[in-house]
């Protein structure tokens, strides 16, 4: 408890609490987690940017005491691509939604990723548009309702790992509001990542998908992260069988590949020894 | 001017990257579309030769989205576009306008709606770069006539972007972007180049949006140099921070458009040719006004009081001067490469006091002289 409120107090604009996220809503868990993954790193506050689009998730740069910038929907990561650019010295982390990174925002999504720029952006991923209303996402399970989808959403839903890992990112992971200590260790090594970092972290929102999809209250759906997530190592040794209808938490993808704004200093460098 | 001015052989586009660089254009974030092109392309081989970034984004609103981005920063940032592309930037060019991020915005103009004629001569936009963007908001946009005014503007636009933190859309067509033309450029210490302003330093608490009295344009820091503030497109306070209350959003916006109409003054550029004792005056910008140029010489040859009226500045409108110049003269005639755009607004300042007629053209074909002379003969 001291814990958080020390974490409060050092990385929160505290006259900006209470924030207005509905009760049981798991992004404020998401938040702290992303907040202690700095901390473990022991990153300067003067030198992190946080970046949002629209949408509940996109609220959290608000709360947190760095340089922040709330932006348009969708576009978060095409604004820190050009603060990247302009300062590689700072560290650019983006927090977004589901519907903001993958459906108005997913083009941006794969270009970051494609480049490798040195960015880490966190999907607070509640399988739903929360901010608008409870209408279906782009990772809303195909069957499931939204008040767009009222006999049932026949869209496919996106995996977002598979999808940035095949676009380039060069780190993947996936953990949930449950699972917070594994988040922020995802966080921490997205970070520390010299390349495009991308994190999805699963959140609850009882509001709007929880209550139309009777998946129940708050404690309820993080009883079924709990019980249905399972660790990507401890997956390998399962059956099929004993595999259905999980899904996958842990790192899922690290690699190393040249990075897009040192790439570009090369350029700059060139012209630099010649002058 | 110094000695050491050069004079070079340009292109318009070529014109404007170099004016671009010269006013400190360190960012460049691109979507290559024609007649634009070669401004992003001349970019990327210039600005690395400057510690400058060029980036080729993925489509045009993530283009405007990196040059907000890296304005914020601190970087002096512009993109450039033509016709579909320039709707596409809409959204964030109103957050730029919002936010208060300096940054220039270049549209060499082609034929339209949608892709409509991409290689042709345009001057279709006029009004989309006034009210493009969704919500009362401010905006300057500024149309050179030839290649130097090019470089001139480019500067100009830099400037004025820093100085009143306002989205400033350079509005090119696609002759003046794709003609060369002898071109001097002067020496950088005989331009006036301006900076943003800066918080003062060591300043404690900065507020990104707080004004000391009489001023209308806040100070602005960059991302990264320790003030730790917040951005949003939102309806916010002094402090950065969205706000409902209803006072100050009626005093952001207020503050936000006197910006432009209290300085109107400094932003209005125009020239006038052969006005002093005209009876009839012709109202042209960009390429257009080459040709009616040329249009009140035969005029003159012949005896007939022809004046011009050159708009430079496009938005904010010329209103105290094209107000003026319809207590002169007997006759205005607005031409231009659309359907009426720009006429709308001489209209509605100069019809009380004086005829206004029209002259458009919008097949993707320039207007010529002799266009101009015959209609002047008509009216
Ligand atoms: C261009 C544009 N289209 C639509 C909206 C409306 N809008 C605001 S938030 C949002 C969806 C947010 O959903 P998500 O990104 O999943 O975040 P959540 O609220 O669920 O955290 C939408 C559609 C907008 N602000 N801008
Ligand atoms: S609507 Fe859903 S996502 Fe938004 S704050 Fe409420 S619970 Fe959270």
């Amino acid at each position: 408890m001291t814990q958080t409120s020390e974490l409060v107090k050092k990385y929160f604009r505290v006259d900006k609490l209470p924030h207005i996220w509905c009760p049981g809503c798991g992004h404020g868990i998401l938040m702290r987690a992303t907040v202690k993954a700095i901390d473990n790193l022991g990153l300067d506050k003067d030198k992190v940017c946080i970046v949002s689009g629209i949408g509940c998730s996109s609220r959290a740069p608000g709360y947190m005491d760095f340089n922040t910038l709330h932006t348009t929907h969708g576009r978060a990561l095409a604004f820190a691509t050009g603060i990247k650019m302009a300062n590689p010295e700072l560290e650019v982390i983006v927090i977004t939604g589901d519907g903001d990174s993958a459906a108005i925002g997913g083009n941006h999504l794969i270009h970051a990723a494609r480049r490798n720029i040195n960015i880490t952006t966190i999907v607070f991923n509640n399988n739903i548009y929360g901010m608008t209303g409870g209408q279906y996402s782009p990772t809303t399970p195909t069957g499931d309702r939204g008040t767009t989808a009222p006999y049932g959403n026949i869209d496919k839903n996106f995996d977002l790992c598979n999808l940035t890992k095949a676009a380039g990112a060069t780190y993947v992971g996936r953990a949930t509001a449950y699972h917070a200590n594994l988040l922020t260790k995802l966080v921490e090594k997205g970070i520390e990542n010299k390349g495009f970092s991308f994190v999805e972290a699963v959140s609850v929102c009882p509001t709007y998908y929880g209550r139309k999809n009777k998946k129940g209250d708050s404690v309820e759906m993080m009883k079924f992260l709990k019980n249905n997530a399972i660790n990507i190592k401890a997956a390998e040794k399962m059956s099929n069988e004993k595999l259905m209808g999980k899904f996958l938490i842990g790192e899922f993808h690290n690699s190393q590949e040249p990075e897009y704004t040192s790439q570009y200093q090369k350029i700059i460098d060139m012209f630099q020894k010649e002058r | 001017m110094s000695s050491d001015t050069k004079i070079k052989l340009m292109q318009g586009n070529e014109a404007c990257v170099e004016g671009a660089i010269t006013a400190g254009m360190r960012f460049f974030a691109g979507y290559p579309i024609t007649p634009s092109t070669e401004i992003a392309e001349i970019s990327s081989q210039r600005l690395p030769r400057v510690g400058g970034k060029f980036i080729q984004m993925e489509d045009e609103i993530a283009s405007m989205a990196a040059v907000i981005g890296a304005s914020l920063t601190g970087l002096k940032s512009m993109t450039a576009t033509s016709g579909p592309g320039f709707s596409l930037k809409q959204e964030n060019l109103g957050y730029a306008s919002m936010a208060e991020v300096p940054c220039v915005i270049v549209n060499v103009q082609r034929g339209g709606p949608s892709t409509g004629l991409p290689t042709s001569p345009s001057q279709g936009d006029v009004m989309q770069a006034r009210w493009g963007t969704h919500g009362d908001h401010p905006i300057i946009a500024l149309s050179p006539s030839s290649v130097k005014e090019t470089y001139e503007l480019t500067i100009e636009a830099f400037n004025y972007s820093e100085k009143y933190r306002v989205p400033v859309i350079l509005l090119m067509d696609e002759v003046i972007a794709h003609m060369r033309e002898k071109i001097e450029i002067p020496n950088i210490n005989d331009l006036n180049i301006i900076d943003r302003k800066k918080p003062k330093a060591g300043l404690k608490n900065y507020n990104p949006y707080e004004v000391s009295d009489n001023e209308l344009v806040p100070p602005m820091a960059a991302y990264g140099e320790g003030y730790r503030f917040h951005v949003t497109g939102l309806t916010h306070d002094e402090t950065g921070f969205p706000s409902n209350d209803s006072n100050i959003a009626s005093n952001l916006l207020s503050r936000l458009m006197n910006k432009i109409e209290k300085n109107i003054d400094a932003i209005s550029l125009y020239e006038e040719y052969k006005l002093k004792d005209a009876e009839v005056a012709l109202v042209a910008y960009g390429s257009t006004a080459r040709s009616a140029k040329s249009a009140v010489d035969f005029c003159r040859n012949e005896g007939m009081k022809v004046g011009l009226f050159r708009p430079k500045t496009i938005w904010p409108f010329l209103e105290e001067q094209i107000s003026e110049l319809s207590k002169r003269v007997n006759k205005i005639l607005v031409v231009e490469m659309n359907h009426g755009q720009y006429a709308l607004e001489v209209e509605r300042v100069a019809s009380k006091n004086v005829n206004v007629e029209k002259m458009g053209k919008f097949n993707g074909e320039l207007i010529t002289p002799d266009e101009i002379y015959a209609k002047i003969k008509e009216v």
